[in-house]
């Protein structure tokens, strides 16, 4: 029985004295402050616009040869999105932690789901990753470290998804690494999408988010297949050399064609060198202006 | 001894370390004279020092290339400012007297370009930008602004948030005042006199190990905006000088 004490004693020792993993608490409702790529996020990037995208001869192949109409498939209608939806999409956060039943420590976090995107699970309780030939499914596998006030979630064994929802694909070999710092009342997400197979180097975005009272929607999938009508067999596509919107953002605001094709050189400030003489102003915004 | 009893002795002990732990790290009775308190140089619990380049990924055509009059998209203007974006005159605007309007601290970090942050002296933080060629000073402790007329950069005031448990953790919190008026993007999207930045300043280490700059900026006015307009940019550092370009402002391109 003294024995069972002085065990009792050590691991009360151990867990009162170790350091706390969960450094600065993240829960509550975070609406999402959509004013950069608003239109990207919100009704939806133009078409062919691979601008600033580090896409790889793979992947622009791959966006070219997307048709919007392939998410009518029955087979895709229910194709709900990775997680790298947090950063392209729209929508607010809702978080909370999970607490282990028997220690009450933090077991996970959990970034609750939306319509399309199923809710991200951040283990923080140091379980291993999957093996490399586990199954993969757009809501991947998460863990998270505290590094000081800031978590790190790692998210990999993802489905093919998409990094702009205009046919910018990531693939099943993609990592996402999402850094969430909070500031009193703002949070900020940093988002690098690392992808071996569609892009050259990290794609990165930062989003920020108000703390709400109100409480976001964690409502999620699953959806419900309908036919809108692609018949049996037929897969829209398009074939190289035939997307019909190639052109179209430079005749609507003098973009060139070559840098909305994207490639790591558009992300950085000398690129503007390079268009400047083929940009042409745009005329007066006719569409899509905000307000 | 009961379990409880056990409990109680070991918190107990545990009530007692941390003074003790401290006392190790000097801080306690004996460990030498008061040291004076931390410059807010020595107090950096990030480093922001280098050259950091844009990396533009986000708003792409509204930063890369000239937007097109009248596209404020994302931006939640009042109607006073709509009907000023809507007047805008690209050619009028490039014979104005003051070309670095779309330069000033709401949207100079929106700017492709390479930022140099330095420390000016133990209590200021320097930061250039090479496009346009704009300054800003961001004072720590007890300083207070001169006053005199509004400025493009205005008075800038800094603090340290966090820090000292990671590596990367700790943020720099940036207030702005005293700005004069200008313009958010290019084509005459404006923010008034009353303007004010609330701004924070992180580093978050990439995959590859190396670290990005990332800068929320959160622009108040209530003459021109509905709400806070709220961005944020990222930057990553680079070794040296070499691609530091200084170039001056331009009200075309």
């Amino acid at each position: 029985m003294r024995r069972h004490h002085v065990v009792f004693a050590l691991a009360l020792l151990v867990l009162a004295s170790a350091p706390a993993r969960a450094e600065i608490d993240l829960s509550g409702s975070w609406v999402s402050i959509n004013h950069e790529d608003a239109l990207e996020r919100g009704a939806g990037p133009n078409p062919a616009d691979w601008a600033g995208l580090p896409f790889n001869e793979s992947g622009r192949a791959k966006a070219l040869g997307f048709n919007q109409s392939v998410i009518s498939e029955p087979e895709r209608i229910c194709w709900f999105q990775t997680q790298w939806h947090i950063a392209a999409g729209p929508f607010s956060l809702r978080m909370w932690a999970v607490p282990d039943p028997v220690t009450g420590r933090v077991q996970a976090w959990v970034v609750g789901a939306w319509e399309t995107r199923a809710p991200m699970t951040i283990w923080m309780d140091g379980r291993p990753r999957p093996g490399k030939n586990a199954p993969h499914d757009q809501t991947g596998f998460t863990t998270g470290v505290w590094n000081g006030n800031e978590l790190v979630a790692t998210t990999t064994h993802l489905k093919v998804g998409y990094m702009r929802r205009n046919g910018a694909a990531s693939s099943d070999q993609a990592t996402i690494t999402t850094h969430f710092r909070r500031h009193g009342n703002l949070l900020t997400a940093t988002m690098f999408m690392d992808d071996p197979v569609y892009l050259t180097e990290p794609y990165i975005l930062s989003r920020a988010y108000n703390l709400s009272t109100n409480p976001v929607s964690i409502g999620g999938p699953p959806c419900i297949v309908g036919d809108e009508g692609v018949e049996s067999g037929r897969v829209p596509h398009y074939l190289p050399g035939q997307n019909p919107y190639v052109g179209e953002m430079t005749k609507r605001y003098g973009i060139p064609v070559e840098a909305l094709m994207g490639g790591a050189e558009t992300m950085y400030p000398e690129y503007r060198d390079t268009i400047k003489a083929k940009f042409v102003t745009p005329p007066p915004c006719a569409l899509n202006c905000g307000g | 001894m009961s379990i409880p009893t056990v409990a109680v002795l070991v918190l107990a002990a545990i009530s007692v370390a941390p003074p003790a732990l401290e006392a190790q790290r000097g801080r306690g009775a004996g460990a030498g004279p008061p040291q004076a308190p931390p410059t807010p140089r020595g107090a950096a619990p990030v480093d922001l020092t280098g050259y950091w380049v844009s990396v533009i990924t986000e708003d792409w055509r509204y930063r890369m290339v000239m937007p097109a009059k009248g596209d404020y998209q994302g931006v939640p203007l009042t109607p006073a400012a709509r009907k000023i974006a809507d007047s805008w005159d690209p050619a009028t605007e490039a014979d104005l007297s003051e070309p670095c309007k779309a330069y000033g601290a709401p949207a100079l970090l929106r700017v492709p370009g390479r930022l140099h942050i330095t420390w000016q002296d133990d209590q200021t933080i320097k930061l250039e930008t090479d496009a346009g060629r704009q300054t800003r000073l961001f004072h720590f402790g007890a300083w207070k602004s001169p006053g005199g007329p509004r400025t493009l950069q205005g008075d800038s005031v800094g603090e340290w948030e966090g820090g000292g448990r990671g590596v990367t953790d700790g943020s720099l919190k940036v207030t702005t005042t005293n700005l004069k008026g200008g313009f958010l993007r290019k084509n005459g999207v404006p923010y008034g006199d009353n303007v004010s930045l609330m701004e924070y300043y992180e580093v978050v280490t990439q995959p590859d190990g190396s670290p990005l700059l990332v800068v929320t900026v959160s622009t108040t006015d209530p003459d021109y905006l509905r709400v806070p307009f709220v961005i944020s940019s990222q930057f990553k550092k680079e070794p040296t000088e070499a691609k530091w370009k200084p170039s001056p402002c331009s009200t075309t391109w």
